[in-house]
């Protein structure tokens, strides 16, 4: 596609510091050429100042950028072959949207920028808005005029900075779509900044979770959200039941642990820790509920509580469960259960198969509830 | 209209407080008064002091031009009073608008670049550099202008200096020359360029130029696609507020020129003030009013478009 050498966009070590406040804390990171890179993370967490490094509009204070063999750390943006979607759109509201697609175009003195336009925006469906301004445009229409002003100049990278943050939901999903489909048809290495853990799975190939300058964990979508590699990411990506617990020993492929005076074990592939303080995460929708311990079936672990909130949210109902420890529990249950949704105040107990459990690193002293832990042994267990 | 209807939109909205005590029709009446009233004073004004004086301008153009002071004018609809003064003063209306056309390029390429550093680049002196440009209008008009007599007189440090340098011949001279009026109307209207042209410039949005940037512009080029074009309504306003006051003015001839730069202000001031001519004096008026609104009209027609760029 691009005239220049392709490779993989390359960071590495690299620190950007605002006065006393690093926002980039050595960050090193290899993105495949032609994948599709979701930068995940809460604002102030440092992903748009990463974007904007290998855009060239913020400079590093350490480190450097390379795409393939080529260093870029220190070119001026207008130099790079890299293209930038801002979240702004930042459309130059003095030219209509031909002018405003073909300005890449214009200032690298290319011929044929009519054909070439007129080929990108019936890319992005917008044939016919030649003319007119931006101003009169929709949010989303606008939001594809910025895509295809970046993509027609078919750039090494392209980068997203929160494209669809100013959509409303469901013209967010659609153009979710649309951006992967055109993604996968001009085949050029996107990287998506975004703070919307849904978008960033849909999207992306590759998930890098960032906080504090950091990158927490990175990997495909899936393989984060089903093992987490820290606490924070259990909870950004997704929610998470987080159980305070100290690892006790290893039996075979399992790990041993107690939380609150209850006994549980989690697969050993399954735990990010083997010793000291953990924490014990499950899933809201990987943890079922029944009546009583009786019901639960063999091989499942349980906690008995008592049902405080429940939510009705369409495809499943989300209740809150209080165990007898009184650390709230999140659970998800489908709604294509038979019988009715359970009341508040029920007696239920909450139950998970260990291979669906996982084990994250715990500070010492960090519990996720200050309640103190009874011995009531029987509200817990496993069932063998 | 578009006014009444923005005047009447905002005094609307403040009027659904629902805590006020006053009845939906008086409440009504009000909102249809309420425009009105606020735009009295000021209609008031204008009419008083402009729109009658600007009547009494062109009927005095009209008088018998044979009336004098002593013996009163009468009104004998003389329409011949303007070819004949446009025939007498017709080298003092070109000198006024080529003066005044040089003194306002001088005046962009000044202006421009200072408004632009004070709006982009000097952030927290911005407001300190501001009150420098408007400082000099707190000293008066005429003494700013006897100000630079002093500085462009033959003896002065800037004659002394070009001379040395070579830019002035040994008995060269700035003072009673067409460079001291240019000069001096540059100097004197600048901030009428720089205010409306740092009001465009401050607004600049920086995250386009980012984006010109990304997008393979060079610096230079994001300046003239996209900073240049998006200030033009601020450089149309400087422009405009520059050079109306400039064409006319008559201060800058007489203290820094001779005759033989007068403008048509001077001609104006010296028929109302020393000839006495009233009618000569209004029709010039009348006549430098009109040629340059026609001006402004061409001016606006072609900024308007994006030809001008």
């Amino acid at each position: 596609m691009s005239n220049a050498p392709a490779g993989d966009l390359c960071l590495a070590n690299l620190t950007k510091r605002f006065g006393s406040f690093t926002a980039v804390d050595d960050l090193s990171l290899t993105i495949p050429q032609g994948s599709f890179f979701a930068l995940l993370g809460a604002s102030g967490c440092g992903k748009t100042t990463t974007l904007r490094m290998v855009a060239g509009l913020e400079e590093p204070t350490a480190g450097q950028v390379l795409l393939g063999d080529r260093d870029i750390t220190r070119l001026r943006p207008y130099q790079r072959p890299v293209n930038t979607v801002f979240q702004s759109y930042a459309l130059f509201p003095h030219l209509d949207i031909f002018e405003n697609v073909a300005f890449g175009l214009r200032r690298r003195g290319v011929r044929d920028v009519a054909g070439q336009v007129r080929q990108m925006l019936s890319l992005v469906q917008l044939d016919g808005f030649e003319r007119r301004r931006p101003a009169q445009l929709s949010g989303g229409q606008q939001q594809r005029v910025a895509l295809a002003r970046a993509l027609i100049n078919r750039p090494q990278v392209l980068l997203l900075d929160e494209p669809l943050g100013a959509l409303d939901l469901k013209l967010r999903r659609q153009m979710q779509i649309e951006l992967k489909r055109i993604q996968t048809e001009v085949g050029i290495t996107f990287v998506h900044v975004t703070h919307d853990q849904e978008e960033a799975m849909t999207m992306a190939d590759t998930v890098a979770v960032m906080n504090a300058g950091r990158i927490e964990q990175l990997g495909a979508p899936a393989e984060i959200y089903e093992f987490p590699a820290s606490a924070f990411v259990a909870n950004f990506l997704g929610q998470s039941n987080l159980l305070s617990a100290e690892v006790t020993g290893k039996s075979g492929e399992d790990v041993l642990v107690e939380a609150y005076g209850a006994r549980f074990c989690v697969p050993a592939s399954r735990a990010r820790c083997m010793q000291g303080s953990v924490y014990l995460g499950v899933r809201p929708e990987k943890v079922r509920l029944a009546a009583s311990s009786d019901e639960v079936p063999g091989g499942h672990q349980w906690v008995a509580g008592v049902v405080t909130d429940s939510s009705y949210l369409g495809v499943s109902t989300q209740y809150l469960v209080r165990t007898s420890w009184g650390i709230e529990m999140s659970v998800f249950a489908p709604n294509s259960q038979a019988g009715g949704p359970l009341p508040v105040g029920a007696d239920v107990v909450v139950h998970w198969l260990p291979e669906h459990a996982f084990l994250l690193a715990r500070e010492r002293g960090k519990e996720e509830s200050p309640a103190p832990a009874r011995d009531r042994v029987d509200t817990a267990g496993v069932v063998s | 209209m578009s006014v009444l209807a923005h005047v009447g939109g905002v005094v609307g909205g403040g009027s659904e407080a629902p805590q006020h005590p006053v009845t939906p029709a008086s409440a009504s009446r009000w909102r249809r008064l309420m425009p009105y009233l606020l735009l009295l004073p000021g209609g008031l004004w204008l009419t008083l002091f402009f729109a009658v004086p600007a009547v009494q301008l062109v009927a005095t153009s009209l008088y018998d031009p044979n009336g004098s002071l002593a013996t009163g004018y009468a009104m004998t609809w003389s329409w011949e009073n303007y070819p004949k003064a446009l025939q007498a003063y017709v080298t003092h209306f070109g000198r006024s608008f080529l003066y005044a056309g040089l003194a306002t390029v001088l005046a962009v390429l000044l202006g421009y670049p200072l408004a632009y550093a004070i709006a982009q680049k000097a952030g927290r002196w911005k407001n300190l550099l501001l009150v420098c440009v408007v400082a000099p209008m707190f000293t008066s008009f005429l003494v700013r202008t006897l100000a630079w007599k002093t500085i462009l007189s033959d003896n002065g440090w800037v004659v002394g200096l070009l001379r040395e340098l070579h830019v002035l011949d040994a008995d060269g001279r700035l003072l009673a020359t067409p460079v001291a009026v240019v000069l001096g109307l540059t100097y004197n209207f600048l901030p009428f360029m720089v205010l409306p042209l740092y009001a465009n410039l401050e607004r600049l949005d920086g995250r386009l130029l980012e984006a010109a940037s990304d997008l393979y512009a060079t610096p230079l080029r994001a300046f003239t696609k996209v900073t240049l074009p998006l200030s033009l309504p601020g450089l149309v306003a400087g422009t405009l507020l520059f050079f109306i006051p400039a064409a006319g003015d008559y201060i800058n001839a007489r203290l820094l020129g001779t005759p033989n730069e007068y403008m048509i202000g001077n001609v104006i001031d010296s028929a109302f003030l020393v000839r006495l001519d009233y009618p000569q004096g209004a029709a010039l008026s009348v006549l430098l009013m009109v040629a340059v609104l026609a001006m402004v009209f061409v001016y606006l027609r072609r900024a308007g478009t994006e030809e001008v760029l």
